[in-house]
């Protein structure tokens, strides 16, 4: 692997992910964390639209010029969100009618947008796949982190209805940890996720403190500051 | 007029969408650090909204939805797939034409709302009002007022948050927090107020 891979790896799952540093995505990171089949579901259409956005962006990056190149990487995101869409709504019915109106919405997900015109327009096809799907791989990581706590929280289990993404066989996957959970209803409401989304970022500020302060004698410590 | 007030109240307080849909959260975040910017932001979407969920609703009734092409004798053609495609289409194009009207008639309200209008392409609160208004099937006044109220509740819900930034400043605020984990915990608890609204009817 060369250093860019490397690079292009750790700042998608780590220094620079989408959902935790960049703040991008957050309506549907937010909006469908109730379980962590729903974010895992909703993470992986957007992880296919991001790899498959950035690759065509890259492609016609030296074709398209820059007056117009926002409406064009739109429609080229707008119609891989449209594909998704139908194959999902043919093949996984049941989790595509509990997403909703936010599998449209990846459309309007900026984290898309941001790859295309930061990244894939300046760069190879094939870094700028590495990058479309390390980006993707972070953010599903969030989702599947939100989810579960919301649900554990919630509900008391884990991979609740897996049956939707994996079919009939995955009915038994359900981890129930107390029968009796008089379920925490706030964690699966708004307030929930806006307050787990906050503890969570807390929680990688802290990390990266204490790895910082760790590394300090060895070598010039990074200065990074979460945007405010 | 009932209903259309309570369509109205429903869309502002309700069914907030910054709020209780997380729509809009990027820019929500981003541009809710002072009022006056704040206020700006929100005039301009409360306008966008109210004119692009209006003119998506003509443009579903008339030309996408099943059987909407029966007036120039193409009843059995369903073009709802493109409704996504031409939605998103119709947002920016409009931005674009509403910035440019501002530009030449009125500069002073330009020169207010100017920045924000190419940050309204990118809100998903725009895109998501116009699938709401497809998705429940609102006729053309109701389009309207869902989507004045709607815009309104956007951006009442960004003054508020941006106020109480502002004030934030001057707290103590745990190591960890600083910055955004905080903001998430108050806007949390902003939803939670708003869940208050929930059930009332007019």
């Amino acid at each position: 692997m060369s250093a860019e891979t490397n690079t292009l790896i750790k700042n998608g799952l780590w220094t620079n992910n989408p959902a935790l540093v960049q703040l991008l995505g957050l309506c549907p990171l937010l909006a469908v964390t109730s379980t962590v089949i729903n974010g895992l579901g909703l993470g992986i259409a957007t992880l296919l639209v991001l790899t498959g956005s950035n690759v065509i962006v890259s492609m016609i990056r030296n074709f398209v010029s820059s007056e117009i190149r926002i409406p064009v990487f739109v429609m080229i995101i707008a119609a891989l969100v449209t594909t998704v869409e139908l194959v999902l709504s043919a093949y996984f019915h049941p989790l595509y009618k509990t997403l909703g109106i936010f599998i449209p919405l990846i459309v309007t997900n900026c984290a898309i947008i941001g790859r295309a015109e930061s990244y894939a327009s300046k760069h190879s096809v094939q870094d700028s796949f590495v990058d479309g799907l390390m980006m993707g791989l972070g953010f599903t990581a969030v989702l599947v982190l939100l989810g579960g706590i919301r649900e554990l929280l919630g509900q008391g289990t884990l991979l609740a209805n897996a049956d939707l993404m994996f079919g009939q066989a995955a009915r038994d996957l359900t981890i129930t940890f107390s029968d009796d959970y008089p379920g925490f209803l706030l964690a699966i409401l708004p307030p929930g996720a806006f307050i787990g989304l906050g503890l969570i970022i807390a929680l990688k500020n802290i990390i990266d403190r204490r790895m910082a302060a760790r590394t300090e004698p060895l070598i010039i410590p990074q200065t990074e500051t979460a945007r405010s | 007029m009932t209903a259309y007030l309570q369509l109205f109240i429903q869309a502002a307080f309700v069914e907030n969408l910054a709020l209780s849909f997380f729509l809009g959260m990027c820019t929500f975040l981003a541009v809710s650090k002072r009022v006056d910017t704040a206020l700006g932001l929100g005039a301009a979407v409360i306008v966008v909204q109210g004119i692009t969920v209006a003119v998506n609703n003509l443009i579903h009734q008339y030309l996408l939805q099943e059987g909407a092409l029966a007036w120039i004798g193409l009843a059995e053609v369903d073009l709802s797939f493109l409704g996504l495609v031409t939605y998103i289409g119709v947002i920016a194009a409009l931005v674009q034409i509403l910035e440019m009207i501002l530009d030449r008639y009125f500069p002073a309200l330009y020169s207010a709302l100017g920045i924000f209008l190419p940050l309204i392409t990118v809100n998903c609160a725009i895109l998501g009002g116009s699938l709401f208004m497809v998705e429940r099937d609102y006729n053309f006044g109701e389009s309207l007022v869902y989507g004045l109220g709607s815009g309104f509740g956007w951006a009442l819900a960004l003054v508020a948050l941006a106020g109480i930034r502002e004030k934030l400043k001057y707290s103590d605020v745990p190591n960890g927090l600083q910055g955004l984990g905080v903001t998430f915990i108050i806007v949390g608890l902003m939803s939670m107020a708003f869940m208050g609204f929930s059930g009332i009817q007019l």
